[in-house]
């Protein structure tokens, strides 16, 4: 099989999934004729019917609040908002109902459902569509909260997100949806969720990131790594939550170093939680502070101010041999 | 070009018992004597209850409650209409549309009481639990009534409550727009009475009616007198007929009156009339329905005073069952949180349980 970018492994993980299982269905807004403002649902009108993959009417609260029933109903919707930043207005129902199921029922009634979403900068979009907001929704109890970094982990944790028993946002870097290709098996493959992936293993300092952040990440480590000879160790934690804490705690105790990367702005974020677990976990471990490569906590600038707005790889670079040099 | 009349709308307003318990026999539903005694009890039983709980709120025996003394004809008259393979997606104030679906008092007790154990109804299938954020359920009715289409049970409909405060909301106009666009087979029945804790109607809308506002989402709407149970039945029923035939869904706006408070938090003298209250007394459901069952024979004092006996008892009965202590681990809340376990959520529930062992032996000291 051809390599696969995002967008097409994302499309596959639908294809194969609504294949295997008659109660998974799609819907959002021109998800079916028009096949997603991104083309992430391309073909899966004509393969599975109307019926299945549904054009809804524009509203992100009535997607949420019906794909909810759906799956109160036994069925397993897989439901998009066209871009994360218009999906603040299906909230109420995420919060009051798709996370509290579970708990408010006994058990009784579930909702075994993934809201998709592409979400973040880089692409030189319109205002409300470069925000990562991930940490509104990792903040709530019950969510669970998915960001793949590239086209294999993105269909393989999108698949494991439709077969798990709750309520899942998918966050989808829509930077990468294009950025480039990576052979993903035609054969089943599923990563379970809550689990991180250590991308890289090294000894002298721990980089946490996700998302679009990873290649930078990845790239920058490489660069320090060969000008200094530094055994980098890179985990992606693709789980936001719930989140794989054991991964990223026995990593620092290894190293003792670590740098968080992330796209989102600084204040009460994941990089916040994460350096959290670090100090109850791991602070004696510790042979530098932790530090954080992030955005600003500015509201996220129209597309022409982006590129200094976001980390950098060179931002990452810096981050990396500040610690290292402590 | 001269402007010509485009579209014409109507709301029609259904009666059929008058207030003095008079029935219209041409609209009269065919109901059985079984039938309209289930009806009856289930309104008495709903009005009794609803006493009874705000005795319990008042004794420290009970949290905050929304009485739905006065409501119990908009409640109770479409769940006779109601078939078990349907679904009822309540708001909070159709105690009498529980207890008639056959959820037990004590779990209607149980969830007021603070237990999520009363939003677990042994026995009965398809209820959703108490929705407490106004108008969130209604898109809940319009997914539901999605799939039961989409699975093939075409004998199936959704029935679904709300007040006239939900009508404000996002998420009726989203619900009822999704059903409609879908064909849904969903009913949507919205208790008007009036007030939204002290937010009068004509502060709330000035349509001429709730009812038209389904009128712009291409469905079949009905104004009922919601204190009128025959009325309501027939609205009812027929709407849900309707669905379960694939015609979608049908907005009945049922005219009704909170006699009580909003909740027992809410002091209504503050912001409304005692004048209002005496008048919509005189317009009492249970009293008119007593009267239309003792004109056609079936009621007396007698049956009445047997009726009123029977179901304190089992009010009484049930309320024992609520104040017995549940034995259930106090760390079940961490067993709820997701479907698969995870360290953090184990990592709280011992320093969760440590807690409570500290705090326990602090106690006993």
């Amino acid at each position: 099989m051809p390599k696969m970018t995002m967008v097409q492994a994302i499309n596959l993980a639908l294809h194969q999934e609504m294949s295997r299982d008659e109660s998974v269905l799609v819907l959002g807004q021109d998800v079916g004729v028009n096949e997603g403002v991104f083309r992430v649902t391309a073909g899966l009108s004509e393969a599975f019917g109307e019926s299945r993959v549904i054009d809804t009417p524009l509203a992100e609260s009535g997607i949420l609040g019906t794909s909810i029933g759906m799956a109160l109903a036994g069925l397993r919707p897989v439901c998009e908002m066209q871009f994360s930043g218009f999906s603040y207005l299906m909230m109420g129902q995420f919060e009051g109902h798709a996370t509290r199921f579970r708990t408010r029922t006994m058990g009784t009634y579930t909702c075994p459902l993934v809201v998709r979403m592409p979400y973040g900068g880089g692409v030189r979009a319109l205002e409300h569509h470069s925000e990562s907001r991930e940490a509104l929704y990792a903040h709530l109890p019950g969510a669970k909260v998915v960001i793949p970094s590239g086209p294999r982990n993105a269909r393989a944790l999108l698949v494991a997100a439709i077969r798990d028993p709750d309520a899942v946002v998918f966050m989808e870097p829509k930077r990468s949806y294009r950025a480039f290709r990576e052979h993903v098996p035609e054969q089943e493959e599923v990563m379970p969720l809550g689990k991180a992936q250590i991308v890289q293993e090294g000894t002298d300092l721990t980089i946490v990131s996700w998302g679009a952040m990873m290649r930078m990440t990845l790239d920058a480590a490489s660069l320090v790594a060969s000008q200094r000879g530094a055994s980098i160790e890179v985990i992606d934690l693709l789980s936001i939550s719930p989140m794989d804490v054991s991964t990223i705690i026995g990593s620092v105790k290894k190293t003792g170093r670590c740098v968080i990367v992330q796209e989102a702005p600084r204040f009460v974020s994941i990089s916040s939680e994460i350096v959290a677990q670090i100090n109850d976990k791991a602070l004696l471990y510790l042979e530098a502070p932790v530090k954080r490569v992030t955005g600003y906590d500015v509201v996220t600038p129209y597309f022409s101010r982006e590129t200094p707005y976001f980390p950098s790889p060179r931002l990452i670079q810096r981050g990396i041999e500040q610690t290292l040099d402590f | 070009m001269p402007i010509r009349d485009k579209h014409e709308f109507k709301v029609s307003f259904l009666q059929v018992l008058d207030e003095d318990g008079r029935v219209d026999k041409q609209l009269e539903p065919d109901l059985s004597r079984d039938q309209l005694l289930e009806l009856y009890r289930g309104m008495v039983l709903a009005r009794e209850a609803d006493q009874r709980m705000l005795r319990l709120q008042r004794q420290g025996r009970l949290g905050t409650f929304s009485p739905s003394t006065g409501q119990e004809a908009a409640a109770c008259g479409p769940l006779l209409a109601l078939g078990k393979a349907d679904w009822l997606v309540p708001a909070f104030r159709e105690l009498g549309a529980l207890l008639m679906r056959g959820v037990p008092f004590n779990r209607v007790l149980r969830f007021w009481g603070g237990w999520e154990e009363g939003n677990v109804f042994p026995g009965v299938d398809r209820t959703l639990p108490i929705a407490v954020i106004v108008g969130s359920q209604i898109p809940h009715a319009a997914g539901l009534g999605y799939a039961v289409r989409h699975r093939g049970e075409k004998d199936t409909a959704v029935l679904t409550f709300f007040g006239d405060g939900a009508t404000s909301e996002g998420d009726f106009h989203e619900g009822m727009n999704f059903a409609a666009v879908w064909k849904a087979p969903v009913v949507f029945i919205c208790q008007n009475n009036q007030w939204a804790i002290s937010t009068p109607l004509n502060k709330q809308t000035v349509s001429e009616s709730i009812a038209q506002k389904g009128l712009a989402y291409g469905m079949p709407v009905l104004q009922v007198d919601g204190n009128d149970a025959l009325a309501m039945y027939r609205a009812a029923k027929e709407a849900l007929d309707r669905a379960r035939a694939g015609d979608g869904p049908t907005f009945i706006e049922a005219i009704t009156y909170r006699l009580m408070m909003h909740t027992t938090a809410d002091d209504p003298s503050k912001y409304r009339a005692e004048g209002e209250v005496d008048q919509w007394e005189r317009r009492d459901p249970l009293v008119r329905f007593r009267k239309y069952l003792g004109s056609k024979r079936l009621w007396n004092a007698q049956k009445e005073e047997q009726l009123r006996v029977e179901v304190k008892q089992y009010i009484d009965d049930q309320v024992k069952e609520y104040e017995t202590p549940i034995d259930v681990k106090p760390d079940i809340i961490f067993d709820l949180v997701r479907g698969i376990a995870h360290e953090l959520i184990e990592e709280q529930r011992a320093e969760f349980l440590h807690r409570l062992n500290d705090e326990n032996e602090d106690a006993d000291a």
